[in-house]
Order: C-alpha cells, then sequence, then structure tokens
C-alpha cells in the first residue's frame, strides 16, 4: 500500500469531503495561501477558492462562534485552530455554544462543525504552545473528541468527522505531521467509538492515544524481547470512548497501564483507569496505572521538557514492576 | 482630545544631552546584534525551537523604552527580544534562557517566547498574540491604585488587533483614566497575511472610538518615537491617559527563524526597500555624524564594542549548564508563608 504523510492525509480527508458536499468549508488563520505554518493545508485554497478556504484576523472567538452559527444554519465548516493551546481563547463559543445547543434547543438545533488542532510537547515551543488540552474538552457533554495516532487514522477520522451531526474536536499531534504511514487509495472512514488493538498481548494492557501509541508499541517491542507479551489499544476517540474494548482487554491480561499525553492529573488516565477498575476489579491482578504528562506548566529548556512526557522506557520499567508483581499494593 | 497627530522626525527635539542619542543609537545596535547571533544559533541548530527576529523594529522600541524609568513596566510580544532589550536586559542571561539554560532570566523555563526580566519592569514576553493587553492594563491599574507613578506600555502588533480583549481593556483604561500605552508595531504583516487583508477601517480610529488620544509615528525614527512618547508619558504620569500609538515599522526577516521562503506573501523588491531606504539604525547614524554628535570611527568603534560582547555572550550561555532535572517542577506554585493564614494575621 502506498504511504504518505500524516499531513497528507488530513489534506486528502478534507479535499474528498469538500469534492463531496459543497457546504463543507474551511476557516482559520493563514489557511488559504500560506496552508497552515505545517502546510497541512497546502494546495486546496487552489481548487476550492478562498470562499471555501477562508483566512481569518487573529480573531479566535470570532471565528468559532461564526462557525458556530454556520453549522447551526446549513453548511459544514471545519475550523483550524492553529495550536491546541488556543482552545483557551475559544472555550465559550465551544463549550457554551456549541456544545449545548442541541440539547438546549430540545434537539431542534444541530452544529456540525470540526474544529481541527493539535497536540503535544518536546517541540520546544514552551508553556503556551506545548500543551495537550484533549481531556479539557472531553469533560463538556456534547462534544466529540478524536485523537488520531497515525496518518490512516488522521484521515478515517477525519472524514467521520466532517459527516457528523455534532461537534468534534480532532487533536493532531503536530510532531507526526511528517510521519508517514499506509493509506489506502480507496476511501474508507473510521467509525467513532471503536478501539483498534494494535498488537495483541497476553500479559499486560497498554492503552494509549495519539503519539503515546508508538511510544507504546516501541515499549511492547522491549518487553516482547523480556518475555512479556504487551497488548496495545488505541481507543481512536476519547469521546465517545469504546470502553468494551478497553475491558475485554484488562480482563484478558489482569494489567494495565494508560498512556496519554495530557496532564496525568484529572485527565484522559485517569477517565479509563476508573472505568477499568468499576468494571473488571476482580479480574485484575494490580491497580491500573497511570502514565500522563507531567503536573507541570510544558517548560522550554530541552533538560526540562523531555522530564515531563511519558517514554517508552518509562512505559517499560512500569510494565515490569507490575508484571513482577510489585505493584500489587501500590498506589 | 482625540485627534489623530502624524508626528515627523523630530529633528530639533533637544534631548538632554549627546549621551542620550549615543545610548538610542547604541541600544538599536545591541538589538540587531542580538538579534543576528540568535539567528546564527537557529541556523547553526544550537538553539531549541523557533523564534521571531525584531531586525528592523529597531527603533520603536528603543525610541518608547528610552522615555521610560526602570520602575515602568512594559508586556511583550512573540517578537519580544527587542523589547527586552531596550528595557535594559543583558545579553548573557538573554541568550541563556534562549538556549534553556539555568542562568536565563527564567531559568530556561520560558524560552525566547516568554522571556520576563523583572529587575527591568518586563513583565514578560508572551506567546499569545493580544495575551498581554489585560496584563499592561492591569498593571496601569495597580499604579493608579496604590498611587504610584508608573507607566504600562504594551507592545503588541497589527495582528493582535484583531483579539477582542484589546477593546474590553480598552474600554476600562479610557474609563478609569488608567496610565497605559498601547504600542501598536504596525509592521505591515501578521504571520503570512497583509494588514490590510486582517485590519478593516482604521486602527487609530478603533482607539478613537473609545476616547483615546491616537497617534502615528514613523516608527524607523527613533527620535520621533521617542519624544512623542516622552510626551505622552509625562502626561499618562498626570492622569491624563491611556494613548495609542501606531508604530509604521518593518520586520526584515520572516514571520519567524524558519519562514525562509516568504515570496508568495511578501516580494524581495519590497524588503529591501525597507532595509535599504529606511533601516533605523543607518539613519540614525546618519543623523548623529551630520549633528556631530559622534564620528563614524567612533560608532565603529562603538559596533564593534557590541558585536564582542555579544560573542563573549553567546559563548558563555552555549557554555553554561542545562538546569537540573530537579527544577522541572519547582515553580508552579509560589509559595505562601504560612503564618499569614492564622486569624488576625
Ligand atoms: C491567540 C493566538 N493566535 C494565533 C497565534 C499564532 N501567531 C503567532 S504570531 C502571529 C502573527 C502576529 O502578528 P502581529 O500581531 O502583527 O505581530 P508580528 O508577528 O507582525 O510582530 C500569529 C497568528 C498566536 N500565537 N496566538
Ligand atoms: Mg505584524
Amino acid at each position: 500500500m502506498r504511504e504518505i504523510t500524516l499531513s497528507q492525509a488530513v489534506n486528502e480527508a478534507l479535499r474528498e469531503e469538500m469534492r463531496r458536499d459543497e457546504t463543507v468549508f474551511i476557516i482559520g488563520e493563514d489557511v488559504a495561501e500560506a496552508g497552515t505554518p505545517f502546510k497541512v493545508l497546502a494546495g486546496l485554497v487552489d481548487e476550492f477558492g478562498t470562499g471555501r478556504v477562508i483566512d481569518t484576523p487573529i480573531s479566535e472567538p470570532g471565528f468559532v462562534g461564526m462557525a458556530v452559527g454556520a453549522a447551526m444554519t446549513g453548511t459544514r465548516p471545519v475550523v483550524d485552530l492553529m495550536f491546541g493551546d488556543f482552545l483557551f481563547l475559544v472555550m465559550d463559543q465551544l463549550c457554551n455554544q456549541a456544545a449545548k445547543i442541541h440539547y438546549m434547543s430540545g434537539g431542534t438545533l444541530r452544529v456540525p462543525m470540526v474544529l481541527r488542532t493539535n497536540l503535544g510537547a518536546t517541540r520546544r515551543s514552551a508553556a503556551q504552545h506545548s500543551q495537550s488540552l484533549h481531556a479539557l474538552v472531553a469533560h463538556i457533554p456534547g462534544l466529540k473528541v478524536a485523537l488520531p495516532s497515525s496518518a490512516y487514522e488522521a484521515k478515517g477520522l477525519m472524514k467521520t468527522a466532517i459527516r457528523e451531526n455534532n461537534p468534534v474536536v480532532i487533536f493532531e499531534d503536530k510532531l507526526m505531521y511528517n510521519d508517514k504511514a499506509p493509506v489506502p487509495e480507496e476511501e474508507y472512514l473510521i467509525p467513532f467509538g471503536v478501539a483498534n488493538v494494535k498488537r495483541e498481548g497476553r500479559d499486560i494492557t497498554l492503552i494509549a492515544t495519539s503519539s503515546m501509541v508508538q511510544v507504546c508499541e516501541k515499549a511492547a517491542e522491549t518487553l516482547a524481547a523480556e518475555g512479556i507479551s504487551a497488548e496495545v489499544i488505541d481507543p481512536r476517540t476519547i469521546v465517545p470512548l469504546d470502553t468494551e474494548t478497553l475491558i475485554a482487554s484488562a480482563k484478558k491480561t489482569s494489567r494495565v497501564i494508560v498512556v496519554d499525553e495530557g496532564h496525568q492529573s484529572f485527565g484522559v488516565t485517569s477517565e479509563i483507569a476508573s472505568r477499568i477498575n468499576e468494571a473488571a476489579f476482580y479480574h485484575l491482578d494490580a491497580p491500573v496505572m497511570r502514565l500522563g504528562a507531567m503536573d507541570v506548566p510544558v517548560p522550554f529548556s530541552p533538560a526540562l521538557e523531555d522530564l515531563t512526557v511519558p517514554t517508552p522506557e518509562k512505559v517499560v520499567e512500569m510494565a515490569r514492576r507490575l508484571c513482577a508483581g510489585e505493584m500489587i499494593h501500590a498506589a | 482630545m482625540c485627534a489623530t497627530k502624524t508626528s515627523r522626525a523630530a529633528k530639533a527635539a533637544p534631548k538632554g544631552n549627546s549621551e542620550d542619542y549615543l545610548r538610542m543609537y547604541r541600544q538599536m545596535v545591541r538589538i540587531r546584534t542580538f538579534e543576528d547571533n540568535a539567528n546564527q544559533l537557529y541556523l547553526s541548530a544550537k538553539m531549541p525551537g523557533l523564534t521571531h527576529m525584531y531586525s528592523g523594529e529597531e527603533a520603536v522600541a528603543v525610541g518608547i523604552c528610552e522615555a521610560l524609568t526602570t520602575e515602568d513596566k512594559i508586556t511583550s510580544t512573540h517578537r519580544g527580544h527587542g523589547h527586552c532589550v531596550a528595557k535594559g536586559a543583558e545579553f548573557k542571561e538573554m541568550f541563556c534562557e534562549l538556549l534553556g539554560k539555568a542562568e536565563g532570566y527564567c531559568r530556561g523555563k520560558g524560552g525566547s517566547m516568554h522571556i520576563a526580566d523583572t529587575s527591568n519592569g518586563n513583565l514578560g514576553a508572551n506567546a499569545i498574540v493580544g495575551g498581554s493587553m489585560g496584563i499592561a492594563t492591569g498593571a496601569a491599574l495597580t499604579s493608579k491604585m496604590l498611587g504610584k507613578q508608573d507607566v504600562a506600555v504594551c507592545f503588541f502588533g497589527d495582528g493582535a488587533t484583531a483579539q477582542g480583549l484589546w477593546y474590553e481593556v480598552m474600554n476600562m483604561a479610557a474609563l478609569w483614566k488608567l496610565p497605559v500605552i498601547y504600542a501598536c508595531e504596525n509592521n505591515g504583516y501578521s504571520e503570512y497575511t497583509k494588514t490590510d487583508e486582517i485590519a478593516a477601517g482604521s486602527i487609530r480610529g478603533r482607539a478613537e472610538a473609545f476616547g483615546i488620544e491616537a497617534h502615528q509615528v514613523d516608527g524607523q525614527d527613533v527620535l520621533a518615537v521617542n519624544t512623542l512618547t516622552e510626551g505622552l508619558v509625562e502626561r499618562a504620569r498626570k492622569g491624563e491617559g491611556p494613548f495609542f500609538i501606531e508604530l509604521m515599522t518593518y520586520r526584515y526577516h520572516g514571520h519567524h527563524v524558519g519562514d525562509i521562503n516568504r515570496e508568495y506573501y511578501r516580494s524581495k523588491a519590497e524588503e529591501k526597500d525597507w532595509k535599504d531606504n529606511r533601516d533605523p539604525i543607518i539613519r540614525f547614524r546618519g543623523w548623529l555624524v551630520s549633528q556631530g554628535l559622534a564620528t563614524e570611527a567612533e560608532i565603529e568603534a562603538l559596533n564593534a564594542e557590541i558585536e564582542a560582547d555579544a560573542k563573549a555572550a553567546v559563548e558563555y550561555a552555549l557554555a553554561a549548564a542545562y538546569p537540573d532535572g530537579a527544577e522541572v517542577d519547582l515553580h508552579v506554585y509560589a509559595p505562601t508563608d504560612p503564618s499569614v493564614f492564622r486569624p488576625g494575621a
């Protein structure tokens, strides 16, 4: 199968959906000719024009609010939010408006919009350009949240997101834009709420989101060499969350580590760990463990930044201890 | 009075003495030299991440900061090295910060986009466009509330005028007559987009709508900027603020150091025109010599001295230590003396 980058995959998904449905449009800062600072949207304006690939001033609450209104009245906007960190600027429009409108209107209004943004540290971009804020929006009922872990997921999830009748927030890992993966030429969509078992295993389950899937796949290789068989599962969307697949794996392996790049406290790892504890307690040999980003603003200095994120080494170390029975009474 | 004024080169404006002029020149050259070195660090892959160069806009930061005291506050932007130098920062601590070293102004935690130098009243650069508008206005509120004389200058770009926050804080600043000066560095671009395409109507008119006196000035003319600012600072101290200044300027480099191929949004001819014909340093140098305030030889010596300073600071920073890993979770919360929590304390 041909291989393309995550960036090309997103671009293709948008191109296909914009061809398929003329109400789909893109709005955001430097999306047209510049094609975003990451060049993800390069060339789309040439095909669809500035009427459907719309450059805005630096007015995030303004254009997200307009996307909400446009979505309510017959279009399907794809908002480009240059950095996930800018979510804090648009929280009212996204969480008080977009997320609640269908519910508040008793089901009479809909907000079929997509907000594309990113996450991920270690790009030496410091505290205001490195955050992974997906847990924050996942907390708000009414929003769906997708976390593609490769070019394949990025394309399939984006196409689903655009056809969804609900507001969807998609977080791409900004360090993965140039990573290649096999992506079929023929059309495919990836349904929301269906986890992907990336690697089967018997001894321990590693549940990982976004770029942490790569981290856990590397860890699984190392563990395999030591005779520990790790299962790696990518939920692909955290809202909706495929709890069933996660629980079935937990019951099978009896040990689970959840790895995610958001801050560890009050985050995705905590939520998934709780769901497994509630449903599989008697099947577990040890507490479900969490591995998230440290609870600190992301520091600039490489010497500090690298300490804040989960790494294959950290996953391996924790898995070894779990499998050795060391952490049975931990936590 | 809300008249829009265009202040032109204050050729005859008598500053204190030749030392003031030479310091202004020196500060502009220090900024340019700092940026040239920072760019080299990026190009030679010695600097982590990206950075935004201030080169070309030196007269703005220097003209304004030379009108301020150390106690006056500034807030800066993602393109903040110039503001930082102009407000009095040292090369060594700045380069250390850019390289993520422990001796940096922020112990390596902030980097280029978050440099703060509290010893000189710089409340920090900001990676959120417009993110410092509330902070600067709040600093002015402190000044008024505590009966101080400090003025706050809020630096921001033309692109930042699209942020709604600005209109909220301008309204309050005007209502409460706060000693804040909004300094819009209009360099014609916000990222890869021309200002005309992102700003409707008049930028000055927006400040005027709140009853704020608005000025436009040639941001390549350090004397014009300085003379205008001195007057406004003095009046702001007397409670006549807030004020707005639009400084017409130009950035020589790309939006950030990695923005090399930029002809799709900005022509080489345009860049050349600004560099050749409106360079703030060349212009001021010519003026200094023509006024007999410095000789060419003195200026060359000054340039060389600054060059050597920068080189030494870069070498120092390259060799300096990274922060210890234990610092990673230090400074998340500020300590509070527990005794203050005792009832009656
Ligand atoms: C809230 C926010 N939106 C977008 C960005 C990305 N961004 C960084 S600088 C910039 C352009 C700023 O233009 P301007 O204010 O004119 O400053 P200049 O870079 O020209 O100095 C943009 C869009 C950001 N950092 N923060
Ligand atoms: Mg600008």
